[in-house]
């Protein structure tokens, strides 16, 4: 897995790249709590990501309520198969999916 | 029939999945269930890593079987830790707003949702848990 940043006023955008899974889901959560301060807009772009499992989900779903209190938080170009994972686990009631 | 036997650890979910996707690129796998299996397999040798022998470190047999008519896959996952049945676990409620929800239960739930039969026993001292997945 890889994490690239932007920032870009109080907008953050982060790619990240390969798989989303218990070996590499602590690594995008250390990376994400150094930079939710000052943040209103948390952008997670998936587009090279192939797949997450549910160490990824508990990510997000920390995430998510991190960016309730502050702001917002969008995931964008999702494939097939996370989007299929965010609807069989009624995740998409929760995150918002571009 | 191939198996890999190895210490379960989370730092060999890698291999295991290595070892699991030589043989469905092998079959012509497709590329969603070869990434649904990856998922299985985190949820599953994951937990097998975290719980089966905590503190300690044991090995974990997983072995691979092909069927035919119609193609599928059977994995089976052997440990001989603690006995636990992942099954036996109700189904987490998907329907809670965020701030309610839960994570535990999510893992297994969702490999019970892409796979298209899972099964688990406990027999002779050890753990049995298979999976099949139509190809």
């Amino acid at each position: 897995m890889t994490i690239e940043k932007t920032l870009n006023g109080t907008e953050l955008t982060v790619v990240v790249s390969g798989k989303l899974d218990t070996t590499t889901a602590p690594e995008l959560e250390d990376s994400l709590k150094e930079s939710f301060e000052g943040i209103t807009r948390l952008v997670l772009n998936f587009e090279n990501l192939s797949y997450l499992s549910s160490a990824g989900l508990r990510v997000l779903l920390t995430s998510q309520k991190v960016m309730n209190k502050q702001g917002e938080m969008v995931i964008q170009n999702v494939n097939e198969t996370i989007n299929e994972i965010f609807e069989v686990t009624g995740f998409v009631d929760v995150l918002t999916i571009e | 029939m191939k198996e890999l036997t190895i210490a379960a650890t989370v730092e060999n979910i890698e291999t295991v999945t290595n070892f699991v996707n030589e043989q469905l690129e092998a079959l012509d796998c497709p590329m969603k269930a070869q990434m649904q299996i990856a998922i299985a397999i985190d949820e599953l040798f994951g937990n097998i890593a975290h719980y089966a022998y905590n503190p300690d470190v044991g090995d974990a047999t997983v072995r691979v079987e092909v069927v035919k008519d119609p193609l599928a896959v059977v994995i089976t996952f052997i440990d001989k830790g603690v006995p636990y049945d992942p099954l036996a676990k109700a189904d987490p409620n998907i329907t809670l707003s965020a701030e309610e929800r839960e994570i535990g239960g999510l893992g297994i739930f969702m490999v019970k949702k892409t796979m298209d039969d899972i099964t688990y026993e406990y027999k002779d001292g050890q753990n049995i848990l298979k999976i099949k997945k139509q190809l």
